[in-house]
C-alpha cells in the first residue's frame, strides 16, 4: 500500500458511516468485526490485542488466529468505530469492518451442528461398544441371559436417543431426496441405520444373543467425521474468501440528502443516489456522469486496455477504474445495469446448461442403491425358498443391508475431496464448488483471458531505459501528487518518495508544480504542450501502450509508455500446461495487436482478440461441441459468463465479484502457478477417488456373500465397517504427499517483469 | 452380578458428564480458534505491569 499524499488536491474527507457496521453487545457496548491485513503469526495477535486493550473505552479485543479476524467490543459513548480503525492503523494493521448486513457464516452453523452430532455419536458408540464387548465375550463364555438382556436394554437406552439426534443430518437429506423423487447416498445410509436399530430392538425384546446398536452408532460416527471435515474445509475457504472480499472494501462515497458526504457499503446505494468517484477508485455502480471529466480503464469490463474518456452525460459501468478526474455520478442501477443484467443473464443460461453433470458420489449412489436393495430382497426370497422361517430370512436380509451400509462408499469421495481441498488451500486456491476437483481432473483444454489473468492488473512502465534517470526521478516525484493509475505506476517504477510541494491537479489532464523556479508538468501529451503532430508520432511509436508525458520548462520532455506486464510465471505455467498435454487458448476482449504480443511471448498459436462475452461463450460452445473439456481462467466481468459456461473455471483474487462467484475456485497471489497445481492435485485426487470406489466395491464383494449366507455377527459387522472406512481414509491421505506447498513462499515473493521489453519498438 | 445394575448407570452418567462438557465447550466458542489458543498461553499480559498506566487514546504511534 503506498501512502497517498494529496498536497495539491483537497477533497472533502468523506466521513465513513461505520456505525452501521456495528452490532449491539452486552451492557450497551457495541461489537465490530474487523478483517485485518497482515496477521501472519502469534506475535501479531499479541500486538493487536495489547494495542487495543490500552485504549480506554475498549471492553474486549480478541483476534481469531484461524480466521484472521478481530472482534472488538467498545463503549460507543467513549469511542467511535473510526477511533478503533485509526488505532488499528496506528498499530500497523490496517483493517476493514465486516458488513453485518451481508448474510454470512451459515457454514459455521452447519459445522457446529455436525460437531455436536459427532460428539453425541462418539459418546454413544463408546459406551455401547463397552457393553457390546462384554456381551460378545460373554456369549462365548458364561454370560447369563438376564445379564445379556440388561446390557442390551442399556445399549438401547443409550443408542436410541443418540441415533435420533446424531442421525438427523442424514435423515433430513434422505427425506429431501426422496421427496424430489431421487436417490442420494443418504437414503441407503438412513435405511441401513434405521433397519439396524429396528432389528436390534426386536432382538432385545425377544432375548436374542445379538444386537447391532454399536454398528449403527459406529457407522454414524465415521460418516459424521467425514462430513464434518468436509464442511470445515469449505467453511475455512468461505471465511478466507469473505475476508478477502471485505478487505477490498466495496464502498462508495454518497452525497447525503443534507449535502454532506459519507462512505457507505455498496449494498446501501440505491438508484437515484449521487456518488463521488475519486481518481484511482473503482466505479462501484452503474450510472451517468453528472459532472467531471476523466478517463476510465474498462479492462475489467471489456478486456480493452486503452482508457476511454468520459464526461458529463456519459454512462459509466461498475467495475471500471477511474483515471485522473473526480466524477460525480448519478446511480442508474446499483447492481443490475444494462451491462450487468446482460452478463447475469448469460451466466444463468450457462449455469443451467451445466446443471446436467452429475457428481461422482451421486453417480455411485445411483448405481449402488438398487444393487444393494436388490440383493437384500433376493436374500430374503432365497432363504424363504430354502425353507428357513420368516424370522431368519428377515434377519439375513437386514444383515445384508447393514454390512453393505455404504460406509466406505460414502467416505470414498469426500475423504479425498477434503484432503485435496486442504492441499489446494495451502497452495493458495480457494474452492467454491465441492465437485470442482473431479471436473478439473477431466480437462483437456485451458482457455485464458488476457487482461488481468495472464497479465497483472496494474500497468507497468515499459520504456524506462529510454529516459534520462534524473528526468524520470523528477517525474516520479511529481507523480506522487496524482491519483491517476498511470501516475501511481510511474511513482512505483521510479521509486519516488518525496512529493513536490504545491502540486495542483487538473482533473482528467495532469499535474503541474513549480520546483526551484522550474515549472513541471506531468499528464496527457496535450497537457504537456506536445504539438498534435508530435503527439501522434509518439502514439504511433507505442501503438499498444498507454502514454503520459512529462515536461520541464527548460524544454526537456519525456514520454512514458505503460503496458501490461505478464504475471511472473505465466510463460512457465503455459509451458507446463502444454507439456501436460493440454491445449492452451487465449480469448481476450482486448485489441488483437495487444493479444498477439502476449500470445507470441507465451508461445500460444490459438488466440482471439476483440471477443465480447457472447463471442467468448460461442467459442466455448464450439469447443464443447468438438468434445473438449475446458478449464476457463479469467477475471473480468466480461469473462463471468464464460467462466460459468466452461466445464470448470478459475479466477484470480483480483477478479471482479461476479467472476469470482461464477468460477469454481479462486487463486491468491500474483502468480499463475496455482493453475498447474490445481490440475495436478485434481488429477491425482481423481485417481484416488476411483481407487477408493474400487476398494469399496471389493469390500462389498467380500462382505455381501458372507451376509447372504447368514454368517454376519455384530462383531464381524463392526470390524468390517471400521476396517473398510479406515482403509479408504488412509488411501485418501496419500494425497498429502502431492504438491507440498513450496509455492506458498513463492506466491508472496516479489515479481520480476517478464514480458520482454525488446518486443517493443 | 447385581452390582452391574449400579455400575453401568454410573459409567454412563460419567460419559454423559464428558458429553456435556464437550457440548458446553463447543457452545462457548472454545473450538472457534484452534491456532490462537496455543500462543495465548505464552502471553504474560495478564500478570500486569504496575508501572503501566492507561494512555490517552490515539497519541501513541507504534508503527510496525
Amino acid at each position: 500500500m503506498n501512502e497517498r499524499t494529496d498536497p495539491g488536491v483537497v477533497f472533502d474527507e468523506a466521513s465513513h458511516d461505520w456505525v452501521a457496521y456495528t452490532v449491539a453487545a452486552e451492557d450497551g457496548a457495541r461489537r465490530i468485526e474487523l478483517a485485518v491485513e497482515g496477521i501472519t503469526c502469534a506475535a501479531c495477535m499479541t500486538d493487536i490485542e495489547r494495542g487495543l486493550k490500552r485504549v480506554p473505552g475498549i471492553v474486549r479485543a480478541r483476534v481469531n488466529l484461524t480466521s484472521r479476524r478481530t472482534s472488538v467490543i467498545f463503549r460507543p459513548e467513549q469511542l467511535s468505530p473510526d477511533d478503533v480503525l485509526r488505532r488499528m492503523a496506528a498499530i500497523g494493521y490496517p483493517s476493514h469492518p465486516f458488513d453485518p448486513a451481508l448474510a454470512r457464516d451459515s457454514r459455521s452453523a452447519a459445522a457446529s451442528e455436525l460437531l455436536r452430532a459427532m460428539g453425541v455419536a462418539a459418546f454413544g458408540v463408546m459406551n455401547v461398544m463397552l457393553m457390546s464387548i462384554a456381551v460378545w465375550s460373554g456369549n462365548v463364555t458364561d454370560i447369563t441371559p438376564e445379564t445379556r438382556d440388561f446390557f442390551h436394554w442399556m445399549s438401547a437406552l443409550v443408542a436410541l436417543p443418540c441415533v435420533a439426534y446424531a442421525g438427523r443430518p442424514f435423515f433430513r437429506s434422505a427425506i429431501g431426496a426422496l421427496r424430489r423423487g431421487s436417490v442420494n447416498m443418504d437414503v441407503p445410509i438412513s435405511l441401513g441405520i434405521l433397519l439396524a436399530m429396528g432389528l436390534s430392538l426386536a432382538n432385545t425384546m425377544t432375548h436374542q444373543l445379538e444386537a447391532y446398536f454399536d454398528s449403527a452408532l459406529m457407522l454414524l460416527f465415521f460418516l459424521l467425521l467425514g462430513r464434518y471435515l468436509d464442511e470445515n474445509m469449505r467453511r475455512r475457504t468461505a471465511v478466507e474468501a469473505e475476508t478477502l472480499a471485505t478487505l477490498r472494501a466495496d464502498s462508495a462515497i454518497r452525497r447525503q440528502p443534507d449535502g454532506s458526504l459519507a462512505r457507505v457499503p455498496v449494498s446501501r446505494i440505491a438508484p437515484g443516489d449521487t456518488v463521488l468517484i475519486h481518481p484511482g477508485e473503482r466505479v462501484p455502480v452503474d450510472g451517468r456522469v453528472l459532472s467531471g471529466r476523466s478517463e476510465l480503464d474498462m479492462s475489467m469490463v471489456t478486456g480493452e486496455t486503452l482508457p476511454v474518456s468520459v464526461s458529463e452525460g456519459d454512462r459509466v459501468h461498475a467495475g471500471t477504474l477511474n483515471g485522473g478526474g473526480l466524477l460525480t455520478v448519478q446511480v442508474t442501477a446499483a447492481a443490475e445495469g444494462t451491462l450487468m443484467a446482460e452478463i447475469e443473464r448469460l451466466i444463468e443460461e450457462a449455469q443451467s446448461a451445466k446443471a446436467g453433470t452429475l457428481r461422482l458420489a451421486d453417480r455411485a449412489a445411483r448405481m449402488y442403491a438398487p444393487v444393494v436393495h436388490g440383493s437384500a430382497l433376493l436374500t430374503l426370497i432365497g432363504w424363504m425358498l430354502a425353507g428357513a422361517g420368516w424370522h431368519v430370512s428377515l434377519i439375513n436380509a437386514i444383515a445384508v443391508l447393514i454390512i453393505t451400509c455404504p460406509c466406505a462408499l460414502a467416505l470414498a469421495v469426500p475423504a479425498v475431496q477434503v484432503v485435496a481441498a486442504g492441499r489446494l488451500f495451502r497452495n493458495g486456491l480457494l474452492i467454491n464448488a465441492g465437485d470442482a476437483i473431479e471436473r478439473l481432473a477431466a480437462i483437456d483444454t485451458v482457455v485464458f483471458d488476457k487482461t488481468g489473468t495472464l497479465t497483472l492488473p496494474e500497468p507497468v512502465l515499459r520504456n524506462a531505459a529510454d529516459i534520462d534517470a534524473d528526468l524520470a526521478a523528477l517525474a516520479g516525484r511529481l507523480a506522487l501528487s496524482s491519483g491517476h493509475p498511470l501516475a501511481e505506476a510511474l511513482a512505483i517504477a521510479t521509486t519516488a518518495r518525496q512529493p513536490i510541494e504545491g502540486a495542483s491537479e487538473t482533473p482528467g489532464q495532469g499535474v503541474a508544480a513549480t520546483l526551484d523556479g522550474r515549472a513541471l508538468r506531468l499528464g496527457s501529451l496535450e497537457f504537456c504542450g506536445f504539438a498534435p503532430a508530435a503527439a501522434a508520432a509518439a502514439r504511433a511509436l507505442h501503438p499498444t501502450a498507454s502514454l503520459i508525458a512529462f515536461r520541464a520548462d527548460d524544454g526537456r520532455a519525456a514520454v512514458f509508455s505503460f503496458g501490461q506486464r505478464l504475471r511472473g510465471d505465466a510463460v512457465d505455467t503455459v509451458r507446463r500446461l502444454m507439456a501436460a498435454g493440454l491445449k492452451v487458448i487465449i480469448l481476450s476482449g482486448d485489441r488483437p495487436a495487444a493479444v498477439a504480443e502476449v500470445a507470441a511471448a507465451l508461445g500460444v498459436d490459438d488466440w482471439t482478440g476483440n471477443a465480447d462475452p457472447a463471442a467468448k461463450i460461442a467459442r466455448l460452445d464450439a469447443l464443447k461441441a468438438a468434445g473438449a473439456r475446458v478449464l476457463m481462467v479469467g477475471d473480468g466481468i466480461n469473462d463471468a459468463p464464460s467462466l460459468a459456461a466452461a466445464h470448470v473455471s478459475l479466477s484470480p483474487v483480483s477478479a471482479a465479484h461476479v467472476s469470482q462467484a461464477a468460477s469454481d475456485a479462486v487463486f491468491l497471489g500474483a502468480l499463475l502457478r496455482p493453475v498447474v497445481i490445481a490440475y495436478e492435485v485434481s488429477r491425482r485426487a481423481y485417481r484416488l477417488m476411483m481407487e477408493n470406489l474400487a476398494l469399496a466395491v471389493v469390500y462389498n464383494l467380500i462382505a455381501v456373500p458372507i451376509a447372504v449366507a447368514g454368517y454376519v455377527t455384530p462383531l464381524i459387522a463392526a470390524l468390517a465397517m471400521s476396517g473398510s472406512s479406515m482403509l479408504v481414509t488412509a488411501n485418501a491421505l496419500r494425497l498429502r504427499r502431492v504438491a507440498e506447498p513450496a509455492a506458498r513462499a513463492a506466491a508472496v515473493a516479489p515479481l520480476q517483469p517478464s514480458l520482454p521489453n525488446e518486443a517493443m519498438p | 452380578m447385581s452390582i452391574l445394575l449400579f455400575l453401568v448407570p454410573v459409567a454412563l452418567s460419567l460419559g454423559l458428564v464428558g458429553l456435556a462438557a464437550f457440548l458446553w465447550a463447543l457452545k462457548s466458542g472454545q473450538f472457534d480458534d484452534l491456532d490462537g489458543a496455543a500462543w495465548r498461553i505464552l502471553d504474560d499480559e495478564d500478570i500486569g505491569e504496575p508501572s503501566e498506566l492507561p494512555r490517552p487514546r490515539g497519541d501513541e504511534r507504534r508503527s510496525a
